[in-house]
């Protein structure tokens, strides 16, 4: 596999359970030597110069990272001890919203909460490189817009971003570079916007009954029939009047109609293969 | 240096906001020190009970500290995923280390300013104490029992850890000659009790303290060996993640 992520953007590692996409974020954060290849992250071997990466270098992991018993304000503090050139407690609790929580102990705070003090801890260091594992997995709709925020913020600073995550909707909303992986493998590696280029489908629901071919010849395309009365054409939306028309003239019903740009989750489903 | 503060500042905060610690090093030994000695039911063998208990106390204080806390704590550092996050910081695996047997100086150090005056106002007269030696044995014995403590840290899970340490630490406090002399243990288990760390500092805290260890030659070279055994254990059983 093969991929590069660039400075002032947010490149999203995408792909199905088990597919590599946290043992190659622990290659990159120097927790593990890769098995073959290479790897430079800011120019650095992060296997063998961990120490000096990890200066500017920001990391959230999958889950935990912090003591139960541990206070807001004390763990923030530390981090932000650690770095030389570090962010200030204050300001720093203030940009994940955290402030009002300082005293808290860990246990007490919501999932959301929980996330954005691990992302703190990643912010602390004003990263060059930042390295985001499933930043709002166990988050609220509220709590998911204000991560995607600060972490749109902190690619803006022009940090190179790197997340990994499962949820489709997640990518879509952030992602400038999209990066999917299947079996170790690197199957897609474009900008968002080039992945879904001819790749638009008209999808609906009807009679099971429908007759394909006539459809396919009448609308000048493909139908394919993925499961009982469901239907899809691999087409942009230029050929949804004749369809509708077809439709209506034939006396079948007309549910569910979805037309434009092919959805991630499609995206990624066509290139893994894998309909989990 | 500044790291190494740092970290050390996080790990005596974290300590003395935790109640269940500061009852295992500082409440424990003061209770036991207190209520043995002014209720004479321990068959100590010395005039008044004071004499045998404060060092063997001190040596239950080092215990507590170098094994338990510091294993408690590690095992669920380890299984929050706190040492694996620390790891991606400057800090690094070395300082945390440092900070980490610095924490455990600290607090011996208070625990034995508590100690030693409560032992004194309860009528405890040191016989010639070369309190050098006896600072040397509890150094000894604080690499053992850290040793001990982390290599269950590094390999136990959280709550199975927890155990462990707890009912280890149990049985040394019962075998180590600290509140019960090896005199009164049956033959085999004190054969066996003044081969375990826990009696040999114990027996060593008497002997600098007071004259009194049973056998210090022998117990001498028991600490160093489990001094230098166990930390080299744990450092090849340790995972950090």
């Amino acid at each position: 596999m093969s991929f590069t992520a660039e400075p002032g953007q947010i490149t999203a590692v995408l792909g199905p359970n088990g597919a590599g996409k946290t043992s190659t974020l622990e290659v990159c954060e120097g927790y593990r030597a890769p098995s073959s290849g290479q790897v430079a992250v800011l120019g650095m071997n992060p296997w063998a110069q961990q120490a000096l990466l990890s200066r500017q270098m920001g990391v959230m992991l999958q889950e935990g990272g912090v003591s139960n018993a541990a206070r807001v304000c004390d763990v923030v503090r530390l981090y932000c001890d650690l770095y030389d050139r570090g962010m200030q407690p204050a300001e720093l609790l203030d940009i994940v919203g955290l402030t009002e929580r300082a005293l808290s102990t860990y246990r007490r705070l919501s999932g959301g909460e929980k996330q954005r003090l691990s992302l703190a801890l990643a912010l602390a260091s004003k990263p060059q490189v930042a390295f985001l594992d499933e930043p709002t997995s166990g988050v609220d709709i509220a709590g998911r817009q204000r991560i995607r925020q600060i972490v749109r913020d902190l690619a803006a600073a022009g940090c190179a971003v790197v997340l990994a995550t499962h949820e489709l909707d997640e990518a879509e909303k952030l992602a400038d570079q999209v990066i999917i992986f299947n079996c170790g493998t690197v199957v897609a590696n474009a900008p968002l916007a080039d992945l879904r280029q001819g790749h638009d489908i008209i999808r609906f629901t009807s009679s099971p009954n429908l007759n394909v071919a006539e459809l396919s010849a009448m609308v000048g395309a493909l139908v394919h029939s993925p499961a009982p009365g469901t239907f899809e054409i691999s087409s942009d939306a230029s050929r949804v009047g004749p369809l509708t028309t077809w439709l209506a003239d034939n006396g079948h019903p007309l549910i569910d109609l979805q037309a434009g740009q092919q959805r991630l989750e499609d995206i990624v489903l066509r290139l893994t293969g894998d309909p989990s | 240096m500044k790291l190494i503060r740092a970290q050390l500042r996080s790990e005596l905060v974290a300590l003395s906001r935790n109640g269940e610690q500061l009852l295992l090093t500082l409440g424990i030994p003061v209770l036991l020190l207190t209520f043995f000695s002014v209720v004479d039911v321990l068959p100590t063998g010395t005039p008044d009970p004071i004499d045998f208990l404060a060092p063997g106390i001190l040596a239950l204080a080092v215990m507590s500290t170098a094994m338990v806390a510091l294993g408690i704590g590690t095992g669920f550092e380890r299984s929050y995923k706190v040492l694996k996050r620390l790891g991606a910081t400057p800090l690094g695996r070395g300082r945390l280390v440092v900070a980490k047997i610095a924490s455990v100086v600290v607090v011996e150090a208070v625990q034995f300013a508590v100690l030693i005056p409560v032992a004194y106002a309860l009528g405890w007269h040191p016989h010639q104490p070369t309190w050098l030696l006896a600072l040397l044995a509890t150094v000894l014995g604080t690499f053992a029992f850290a040793g001990i403590g982390l290599s269950l840290a590094g390999r136990l899970r959280g709550e199975i850890n927890l155990a462990a340490q707890n009912g280890l630490y149990l049985v040394l406090l019962l075998l180590g000659g600290m509140v019960i002399p090896f005199a009164k243990l049956p033959g085999a288990l004190a054969s066996i009790a003044k081969l375990l760390p826990s009696g040999a500092l114990a027996d060593l805290l008497r002997d600098t303290l007071t004259s009194a260890g049973t056998q210090p030659g022998r117990s001498w070279i028991v600490l160093v060996m489990w001094a230098v055994v166990t930390p080299i254990a744990a450092a090849r059983l340790f995972r950090w993640e």
